[in-house]
């Protein structure tokens, strides 16, 4: 056993390394293609190339006759055992949600659907065999792009006689949590400033670093799947809800898993194919995706449109917003695909104080891939679209962005604030992060450069963006998510083992992909507990393991997860204490416990925690009225949301001639309340920071008008990587505004550099060439899109007294990115 | 993905290459670098029958010095082209567009030659080859016959080279101490260039040649923009004003990165600043 009175400092706030690093740098761990089990076959998806087609025949004879075909089978050979792709978010009781079959047998909805699978002894020979199969198609009209879909012409589906899906409508005067955005709107417009935009959420796919994965193994009692998943418990709980076996009958396991950001959060038609198909054949079998199956039919992200009106006095002091969207669900509505553009909701008000508001979402179906959650869902459309429109603002009033924000924010001292959109903010300090980021970045060094490039007519013109962003996450609370109609609730689960060798098992229902849970949660254990960080286990991701759970998702790991462990090791405490006080014949009124050991008040007499998990163990003496186990469990359910904010600046370089873009300076001040491991949330930090400017200026899933996926691979889907990024300046403030609602004061970061970084980006190249009569640029911001902007003029700068509406046809951001 | 199934060949010299080919026909490709080659197989978008692999020929290898030219064997890679004393003494253009090419682990793996019998018109070295009025030296059973980059790249995906030939080596006549830059204009670092510019110039400036990457179906000269530069002083407005020319006959394709006339305006802008670097202004 190891002294635990040697043990050093507070884990908690140490940068460690990552306990996960070693194996997953080396790649000596097992992801699941790298599961090979005795008698396994291997599958291949024939997938639609048609966006909208009827199916008339599959001929599968050929396939077949394919050397070491095991089986070829279309949608019509599955019954019910195939079950279905759910949605377990639907956002309104009269929601058109259309039937979706993990393999539809008579149409296919969009480019990339399933149709038929081949199972064959080895990949490559199933592979061969699916170009055999032979479908015949009747192609039908397809309809792609969110307006095209608004004008129910071409229906993605035709017997739901309408593309719209459902309206969800959010108004303050209803809700009683402000007053009528109407009223606020008439008298901006006769006497204040209204400012209307549309601006364009593209869409974004989420590329994870592993393609999607799955093995079933139907040999034993138990049926076995692993899957390069987010949610082992939700997928197990949804085959058993759909496909007809208990619950008890079903084991998960996601092993290490390479990435999600939300890609991953999702029970798949590949998943429900693989099962079924297993079961049918009774043998294990394997399907890996390619990465251009991954980039065509992986959920997409994003895909919004959003219509905006702000109206405000004249000094800029905001009277009311209300925000239209209409989202793009894609051909089918995905696990919790309405909920993502409806979480936004709650953010569009972000950390300002607006007497009035109104939030309408319409959700509409297309003939392409169904979208869902990416890094941030909801909160960084939202965050795009306010902080892009107070910089707009800034230039209506003709004062500095930053200074059009601090009239309108919540102040420290008004914190706990409830938003107009009915939030309650615990605790929050914008003044300090913008004053520590502004500092940190050389804001008016920065902007004296800027009014020299703009006197001297420089062929680069300068620019800076502000992003003072926060977000709601933590997703719990269950009573919330219940009020919103989610499927599910939100709480999350724990468990401690005492070992009896003093080694300490903690089991999460929260499932890493890459978020270095091992690491934290053993630094938390290991203050709460007393005991050396290297005693500490970390189990996850085997529903057979961590029996119950909800997995990890919208910055919950920590907040809830990492709550849930800290309720459980505190049970372990006070049973250990009992017994303490039965070994060391002293009252628990009498004993502290501090560094993992238990002393008598008093005295030099005491015990260690580890030894009393032995002592349980042996249980050879312990009280009467304790079971011999100090092991604990717990379940979590946050009371509210947590709010981490930040102010985000960021200077861009516009080179005028050519439209190219450049990133000079990025500065963000995270306030995230407690900090466990620094060197996970600069990680953290930096690649959401990446994937929120790539957003800007880089990534963008194009259709054209037959619904085919024009950037299908990396030649054409550009991600970035490290050479086009510039080393960033990550800060925090010197005093962070602790979370009031868990013990831990933490707030959560997995997605904060997402949800700032975008609308702080183009807010900068927005900036740079806004004396050039540019008032907005749609992302991504290519070098062309920035060069046609600066030589569109500046027909379209509106004026505090025209306030011309910006949402006629031809615009700047009408383009939806089809038919390019 | 996995490739549809092949036969595999490593031939020990040209001559058991040309004779394999003579054999598969076009059921056959040569597999160079593979950098452009294997993508295509594991897509599904090429099934030849069998794959013959020059990376057993070693005298298909290397950079030599030839009198008034400089020889750089097919099979030499990017990153050797790059750093190789006689390519920056003699043809500095090619040195400074094999560094520009893809990244770190694709210039170790691909081929001078391989990439320019592809003939991408994205690829890198085929509008500083033309500018530089390469020789192509292509071996078929017949013997070897040379072809001027003039005449060697044909179309999209298209040379000179027939079904049956290898390209063995290119000839660079030498420029020895004109300057040189390659201007490449991509959105991330990786990426094909959207228009790039070969631009080489003896003295400031006697003689310019300007390649253009991208701006048509094969590599391109900017011949207007050359002959406004020859004997002209290397200032900023001259330099510009020639390169207002650089646009002149080419037919470049619209795609995410850009429509024509943006690559067009991208292509006059970037080759003055290309030839503005070279000339060391």
């Amino acid at each position: 056993m190891t002294a635990t009175q040697d043990r050093p400092a507070a884990e908690i706030g140490k940068d460690r390394r990552r306990k996960e690093d070693q194996r997953l740098i080396t790649g000596r761990t097992r992801w699941t293609d790298n599961i090979t089990l005795p008698g396994m076959l291997h599958l291949a998806m024939v997938r639609s190339p048609f966006a909208h087609a009827t199916i008339t025949s599959v001929d599968v004879e050929a396939a077949k006759a394919s050397p070491n075909v095991v089986a070829v089978l279309s949608g019509k050979d599955f019954g019910d055992e195939l079950g279905v792709c759910i949605n377990a978010w639907p956002i309104t009781p009269d929601q058109k949600t259309p039937g979706h079959s993990p393999m539809p047998a008579d149409r296919a909805a969009f480019a990339g659907e399933i149709v038929a699978v081949v199972v064959a002894r080895s990949a490559a020979e199933a592979r061969d065999a699916a170009e055999l199969v032979d479908v015949e198609y009747d192609e039908q009209p397809a309809v792609i792009g969110i307006k095209n879909a608004l004008r129910d012409e071409v229906l993605a589906h035709p017997d739901l006689g309408t593309n719209k899906s459902a309206l969800w409508v959010f108004d303050s005067a209803e809700a009683g949590t402000g007053s009528d955005v109407e009223a606020a709107i008439e008298t901006a417009r006769t006497d204040g400033i209204l400012i209307e935009r549309e601006y364009r959420q593209q869409r974004l796919i989420p590329a994870f670093m592993e393609p999607r994965s799955v093995v079933v193994d139907p040999t034993g009692e138990q049926i076995t799947m692993w899957s390069a998943t987010q949610i082992p418990h939700i997928l197990r709980f949804a085959l058993a809800a759909t496909t007809g076996v208990p619950e008890s009958k079903i084991r998960v396991i996601a092993p290490d898993v390479g990435g999600g950001f939300g890609g991953k959060l999702q029970t798949t038609p590949e998943e429900w194919i693989a099962w079924a198909v297993a079961r049918r054949l009774s043998k294990p079998v394997k399907y890996t995706e390619t990465r251009s199956e991954s980039l065509m039919a992986a959920h997409h992200g994003r895909d919004q449109v959003q219509t905006l009106t702000l109206a405000a006095d004249k000094e800029g002091n905001v009277t009311g917003f209300k925000v239209h969207l209409d989202a793009d669900l894609g051909a089918y509505i995905a696990v919790v695909g309405g909920g993502v553009p409806v979480l936004g909701a709650f953010m569009f008000n972000a950390i300002y104080k607006f007497p009035s508001y109104r939030f309408e979402c319409q959700t509409v179906l297309t003939n392409t891939t169904f979208t869902d959650a990416y890094r941030g869902a909801g909160r960084p459309e939202a965050t795009y679209a306010i902080e892009r429109i107070m910089d707009e603002l800034a230039a209506e009033v003709g004062v500095d962005p930053l200074e059009i924000r601090e009239r309108n924010w919540i102040k420290h001292e008004e914190f706990p604030f409830t938003t107009v959109a009915g939030l309650e903010y615990d605790t929050g300090n914008y003044e300090a992060a913008t004053a520590k980021a502004k500092e940190s970045f050389g804001y008016d060094a920065l902007r004296a450069e800027q009014k020299e490039r703009r006197e001297r007519g420089d062929r680069v013109q300068l620019g800076i963006g502000v992003s003072t962003f926060t977000e709601m996450c933590g997703l719990a609370p269950s009573r919330v998510l219940g009020s919103l109609d989610y499927g599910a609730g939100g709480w999350e689960h724990a468990s401690v083992r005492m070992l009896a060798t003093g080694k300490v098992e903690i089991v999460t229902g929260a499932s890493a992909h890459g978020q270095g849970h091992e690491t934290a949660f053993s630094q938390i254990v290991a203050d709460r507990l007393g005991v050396p960080f290297e005693d500490v286990e970390v189990l996850h991701g085997d529903t057979q393991i961590a029996h119950k759970g909800l997995d990890t998702y919208g910055s919950r790991s920590l907040v809830v997860g990492g709550e849930a462990l800290v309720k459980a090791v505190d049970k372990v405490i006070d049973k250990a204490k009992h017994l303490a006080a039965h070994l060391l014949e002293a009252s628990e009124d009498d004993l502290e416990y501090k560094g993992g050991r238990f002393t008598v008040a008093g005295t030099d007499q005491g015990v260690a925690i580890q030894e009393l998990a032995t002592a349980a163990f042996a249980a050879h003496n312990y009280p009467e009225d304790m079971e011999p186990s100090i092991d604990a469990e717990a379940t979590y359910d946050p009371v509210n949301f947590n709010y981490p904010h930040g102010t985000h600046l960021c200077a861009m370089e516009v080179d005028t001639e050519t439209g190219a873009v450049k990133m000079r300076k990025y500065t963000c001040c995270d306030d995230i309340g407690t900090i466990i491991n620094p060197l996970i949330v600069a990680g953290q930090v930096h690649g959401g920071l990446v994937q929120g400017i790539a957003q800007a200026l880089w990534e963008e899933a194009v259709h054209d008008e037959a619904g085919t996926l024009v950037s299908g691979s990396f030649v054409d889907y550009l991600l970035p990587t490290s050479a086009d990024t510039i080393s960033f300046d990550v800060v925090h403030t010197d005093d962070p505004s602790i979370c009031t609602t868990n013990t831990l004061g933490t707030k959560g970061v997995g997605e904060a550099g997402t949800i700032a970084s975008t609308p702080a980006v183009v807010n900068a190249v927005v900036d740079a060439v806004r004396h050039l009569g540019v008032s907005d640029i749609q992302m991504p911001c290519t070098p062309e899109r920035v060069w046609r902007a600066i030589h569109a003029g500046d027909s379209d700068a509106p004026t505090p007294e025209t306030a011309m509406p910006h949402f006629s046809e031809g615009a700047l951001n009408q383009d939806e990115g089809a038919g390019q | 993905m996995i490739p549809v199934q092949f036969d595999y060949l490593a031939p020990a010299s040209v001559e058991e290459a040309l004779s394999a080919l003579g054999q598969h026909g076009d059921d056959a490709k040569i597999l160079a670098g593979g950098q452009s080659l294997l993508p295509v197989l594991r897509m599904r978008l090429n099934a030849p029958e069998v794959v013959i692999d020059l990376g057993g020929i070693a005298s298909l290898r290397g950079i030599r010095d030839d009198g008034d030219a400089i020889v750089i064997g097919a099979m030499t890679t990017h990153h050797d082209v790059r750093d190789h004393a006689l390519v920056k003494e003699h043809a500095l253009l090619l040195s400074k567009a094999a560094a520009e090419v893809a990244d770190s682990q694709i210039r170790h793996r691909g081929t001078f030659g391989g990439a320019l019998a592809h003939a991408d018109p994205a690829g890198d070295l085929g509008a500083p080859a033309l500018a530089l009025g390469a020789q192509f030296v292509i071996a078929g059973a017949g013997g070897t016959r040379t072809v001027e980059a003039s005449d060697f790249f044909v179309d999209l995906f298209e040379t000179a080279i027939g079904e049956d030939e290898i390209l063995t080596e290119v000839r660079i006549p030498k420029h020895t101490g004109w300057g040189a830059h390659y201007e490449k204009f991509v959105r991330v670092a990786h990426q094909w260039p959207i228009v790039a510019i070969a631009a080489t110039v003896k003295g400031s400036i006697d003689e310019a040649r300007v390649g253009l990457t991208n701006m048509g179906s094969t590599p391109l000269r900017a011949t207007a923009t050359e002959q406004a530069l020859t004997g002209a002083t290397a200032t900023e407005d001259g330099v510009r004003a020639a390169a207002e020319l650089a646009a002149e006959g080419t037919n470049p394709p619209s795609d995410l990165n850009g429509a024509a006339d943006y690559r067009q305006h991208l292509a006059r802008v970037l080759t003055g600043r290309a030839v503005l670097k070279a000339a060391g202004v």
